[in-house]
């Protein structure tokens, strides 16, 4: 108990707090060095930091995309792949290393700022408003732009065409497989410069996995760097150009989702054999 | 007892001191005992929040309740009035209790119908229950109305009714408890908010039972009346051979009397409060709050402990208003108002600081002190406003009319205050 | 038996006080089911909110009244209306900034949020004590009746009367409009839907690029457009007491909560349930029932259930039904 705000006595007296959708991002800070390296277009950068004032969870981890591109973080369970998604996004204190977005520093902007910087983000829980409609989920999504939506919201139900169907449904009323593609349409509707996914397939049935992963290659055709994080090391590992497995915090293994499903050591470590 | 908390409370007494010095003994004393009543009620509130995080609005209901034991309990009974309608009016309150016990036994036993039938019993019992209570009521209310006109109490010595002050809030307690925290979600700020009103309508309203609005006075003291000291020749003789007038020194004599009484009250108490915390018990009372899912995984039934704390905390606040209305000699329900008996008293366990019994005592006299002097030193400030403004003029009239509610724009204030930059409290609880 | 008797006796003594009450207390509940709904948490100063926008209306309204402006037979306190927002809304804003928003900053939990508007609810309280004093006031004017009692027996040959007074139709039809404004808000436009986004869940809201400030903003807004209107209609009707307002909070939060809280459709339904049954339990229904029932059946009391005193038992009693029935209220998971 170190902050007096954050104390709620055990309190939870619905009468009075209202214990749905409250917030719980904290954005992290960056101090340290920075390490310039290859111009990739989103590089988190040997990049070393842990939560708040917690140990470091990161030790010199470098993950990159570029245009075009499909890049895995895969690795066993407690890796910190999660992590290492959410210091590139900037929710991680970063105590060495640098985020660059397409050539610019971004290492020092909040999620939110990021967020317009052009970084489209979808968490791994609790990434859609449920209440809201599948239509009003993807207007939110492009609350930032001032522009005309309906074309991107158009592609959206392209790629997505259950959306269109459903689209005056509350989206908590959908299923998972439905709940995530509302989610990824929601964080392509501000038209992202890269797109950001946390395990999107977790909790789904396998079909509906092999489902959202041919909609991730297609979002991937239309030209957006995908970074994503995943459980399922294999399947993620074959849709991918590019892969890192990361092992306690520290880049293990690097290279193409071929290269690394034929490599022995990682098939060995932790694909099964 | 830290360095923090010694300062602190020497601070509050010397409060206490110079109001003696500055203006009478007997307005300190006064301040200073309801002091110790407030204390009393800060410690009940802050075992419930600061030992549960259970938020009570409704102190005042179980302050009142406190009052209306002591009337019970301490008023000699209505013979008359007895007689003429308590055996019907005892029928009736049975036939109620019998009503809702039938309807909690039909809701969960009545397999599909459990609703309607709870639903009727309890419609039938309404009008049953009203129907035997009424006529009941009316014969008392009928006995000399002007005078009396309800049952009267047991004509039990006072101090006695302090306990059973503290059991009739801890009866409430447990009923509002029972239900408000057994529901599936926790409702129990707006069950206490509501149960604190209808404590207050029910002692306005029922007049056979304590009069109403007409008060019940003369409440009996446990300490002598002044008058009788001065007409003791002993007590005259010794106070004027200290050179004191005697009526001055009646009047604080019965107020260190008072003071006295609740002083031991207090300090028993504290000294309560702070074993249960010490003990495994209380040890288990904070792993709740900090970590309920732990807690309730190694087998602990949170609700029951929960339930017990709030009727614990209940039970003292019933303790302490069955000392104040026994300070007052007299009841009056009209007076029961929630910024004063509720919301105060969390000002003060806020500020003293919350979880900390000590702390809670601190606030108790700290905010009773400003409470009450608020008021002469915003007069001062108005006066000095508007000095001056032409006399009669509209603005100075209502400015030096308006300083009666100083007191409740300074201690919002002050509880923001405390809450913003010591959030807390004066006393922290680590 | 005279049916139609008994039917004026009800809607006369039952359903049109009931129906003006329940909307009062809907726009108070709407207002604190928008703050618990985005600010999360339950608004202690709300009776004290409507207090003062009343008095900032009140005001203007006799600053209005003495420079000779009316709104013929209407009363001239819609036409302050404005002004008692506008003054509410500036109130509200100002607090936001000197009191929750640093809660805020800190991501304190909803609790201290509780606590500080227990602060603000006793600042509130006793600014409105020293701005317009303690005791009632009353500010109506106008037409009293759209309907007399003598006008009805006439019209109709009926020997019950049926009385609307103006205060009770201008409640009804003003709150129809606020609540068909609030809900094209919040379901149409733009900002609206970011306010229903951040209620819903605040860490997505935030990568959507919803400025927090400002949804918290238009929620003060909101509720002191609600607050205002809901105190104004209430004193109209009935009578303007600092106190009383006060006092308004239980059954306000009954309504909220019955009707599931952070929602808002909830908030409106709540406020009927609560004020049909205060009215009809606290109600004599001597008159209905001697009409209603055939000849020799009628009731000898009054049969008034409760007396008056017993009104916040009844949306107490309401509120622990509809609990055990449905924990989460009537309309649960519709949040704002």
């Amino acid at each position: 108990m170190s902050d007096a705000y954050s104390d709620s006595r055990g309190n939870h007296d619905a009468s009075i707090v209202n214990p749905r959708g409250r917030g719980t991002m904290v954005p992290g800070k960056a101090t340290g060095e920075r390490v310039e390296t290859a111009n990739a277009f989103l590089v988190g950068d040997t990049m070393s930091g842990g939560y708040g004032q917690g140990p470091d969870i990161l030790h010199a981890c470098t993950i990159a995309v570029d245009p075009g591109e499909i890049a895995v973080i895969v690795g066993p369970n407690g890796a910190g792949k999660s992590t290492a998604m959410k210091a590139v996004f900037g929710m991680l204190n970063l105590r060495k290393g640098s985020v660059r977005l397409d050539g610019q520093d971004i290492t020092d902007l909040s999620p939110q700022d990021r967020v317009a910087q052009g970084m489209g983000f979808v968490p791994q829980t609790s990434n859609i408003f449920t209440s809201l409609t599948v239509e009003e989920n993807l207007e939110m999504g492009a609350f930032i732009r001032r522009d005309d939506i309906r074309g991107t919201m158009e592609q959206i139900y392209e790629l997505f065409p259950i959306l269109k169907d459903k689209r005056r449904q509350p989206a908590g009323e959908l299923s998972g497989g439905q709940r995530q593609q509302v989610a990824v349409g929601r964080a392509l509707m501000t038209k992202p410069k890269v797109l950001m996914l946390d395990e999107p397939t977790a909790g789904v049935s396998p079909i509906v996995m092999d489902e959202l992963f041919d909609r991730i290659i297609e979002v991937s055709r239309t030209g957006i760097p995908i970074l994503m994080v995943e459980q399922n090391a294999r399947q993620a590992l074959e849709i991918a150009d590019r892969g890192y497995v990361l092992v306690q915090g520290r880049n293990a293994h690097t290279g193409t989702g071929k290269e690394l499903l034929a490599d022995e050591d990682v098939r060995r470590s932790f694909l099964g054999g | 007892m830290t360095l923090r908390a010694t300062l602190l409370f020497t601070f509050v007494l010397l409060l206490f001191v110079g109001t003696g010095f500055y203006q009478s003994w007997n307005v300190a004393l006064t301040i200073f005992n309801m002091g110790l009543i407030s204390a009393i009620m800060a410690l009940g509130v802050n075992m419930q929040w600061g030992y549960a995080g259970l938020f009570n609005v409704g102190v005042m209901g179980f302050v009142a309740l406190g009052g209306l034991g002591a009337v019970l309990v301490s008023m000699p009974p209505n013979a008359e009035a007895i007689t003429a309608g308590g055996l019907r009016v005892l029928a009736g309150l049975s036939l109620g209790a019998a009503t809702v016990i039938a309807a909690i036994f039909a809701y969960r036993k009545g397999g599909r119908f459990a609703g309607w039938l709870t639903a009727g019993i309890l419609l039938a019992g309404f009008f049953l229950f009203r129907a035997v209570l009424d006529p009941g009521v009316d014969a008392i209310e009928a006995v000399n109305p002007a005078r009396a006109g309800n049952i009267g109490g047991l004509g039990l010595p006072v101090l006695l009714s302090w306990p059973v002050g503290g059991l009739l809030a801890a009866g409430a307690a447990w009923i509002i408890g029972k239900v408000a925290l057994g529901l599936r979600s926790d409702y129990l700020a707006i069950a206490t908010l509501g149960i604190a009103e209808i404590v207050i309508a029910m002692m306005k309203n029922e007049d056979w039972l304590a009069r109403g609005v007409k008060n019940v006075i003369g409440v009996p003291r446990p300490v002598p009346y002044e008058v009788d000291l001065q007409a003791s020749e002993s007590f005259v003789e010794s106070v004027t051979g200290f050179g004191v007038d005697p009526v001055t020194a009646s009047t604080i004599a019965v107020k260190l009397a008072y003071t006295g009484l609740f002083a031991v009250v207090l300090l028993v108490l504290v000294w309560l409060a702070q074993t249960a915390l010490a003990s495994p018990w209380g040890r288990m009372m904070r792993a709740i709050r900090d970590n309920e899912v732990a807690a309730e995984a190694m087998g602990k039934d949170v609700t029951a402990r929960h339930l017990q704390i709030f009727i614990l905390g209940s039970a003292v606040c019933g303790l302490a208003g069955a000392m104040m209305t026994t300070l007052d000699g007299q009841l009056t329900p009209g007076t029961y108002q929630p910024l004063r008996y509720t919301f105060l008293i969390w000002v003060m366990v806020i500020v003293g600081g919350q979880g900390n019994n000590l702390g809670a005592v601190l606030g108790g006299f700290l905010v009773w002190w400003l409470w009450v002097q608020v008021e002469p030193m915003g007069a001062l400030l108005m006066n000095g406003i508007t000095a001056g403004m032409a006399d009669g003029s509209w603005l100075k009239g209502h400015l030096l009319e308006s300083v009666a509610h100083m007191r409740l724009l300074t201690m919002g204030l002050i509880l923001l205050l405390v809450l913003r930059f010591s959030p807390r409290g004066l006393l922290p609880e680590r | 038996m005279e049916p139609l008797n008994a039917l004026v006796a009800l809607t006369n003594f039952v359903i049109i006080p009931a129906t003006a009450y329940g909307s009062q207390l809907a726009l108070g509940a709407l207002g604190v089911t928008l703050i618990y709904g985005i600010l999360r948490f339950s608004n202690f100063a709300h009776g004290d909110t409507m207090a003062l926008g009343t008095t900032a209306v009140i005001l203007t309204t006799w600053g209005l009244q003495s420079a000779g402006i009316n709104f013929g037979p209407l009363p001239t306190a819609l036409l302050a209306l404005p002004v008692g927002i506008a003054v509410c809304a500036l109130l509200l804003l100002g607090t936001d900034r000197l009191v929750y928003r640093f809660y805020r900053a800190k991501k304190a939990v909803p609790v201290i949020f509780v606590i500080a508007s227990l602060g603000v609810m006793f600042v509130y309280n006793g600014l409105t004590r020293f701005i317009i004093g303690p005791e009632d006031q009353r500010f109506a004017d106008g037409e009293r009746f759209l309907v007399s009692a003598r006008g009805f027996r006439e019209a109709t040959g009926l020997d019950e009367a049926l009385v609307i007074r103006t205060t009770q139709a201008i409640t009804v039809v003003v709150a129809v409009i606020v609540v068909a404004i609030l809900f094209w808000f919040l379901n149409r436009t733009r900002t609206g839907k970011s306010m229903r986004a951040y209620s819903d869940n605040e860490d997505l809201a935030l990568l959507s690029g919803i400025n927090p400030e400002k949804v918290v903003a238009y929620t003060w807004l909101i509720v002191a457009a609600l607050a205002t209107i809901a105190g104004t209609l209430y004193g109209l009707d009935k009578s303007f007491r600092p106190f009383t307002y006060f006092q308004l909070l239980l059954p306000i939060f009954a309504a909220a909560i019955v009707g599931g809280l952070g929602s808002p459709l909830g908030a409106i339904a709540g406020g009927f349930v609560i004020a049909f049954a205060e009215v009809t339990i606290t109600y004599p229904l001597k008159a209905v029932l001697g009409y209603a029932l055939p000849d020799g059946w009628e009731p000898d009391g009054l049969v008034q259930l409760l007396s008056t005193d017993y009104k916040f038992a009844v949306s107490f009693v309401i509120l622990l039904i509809v609990l055990l029935f449905r924990p989460t209220g009537l309309f649960a998971g519709k949040s704002v």
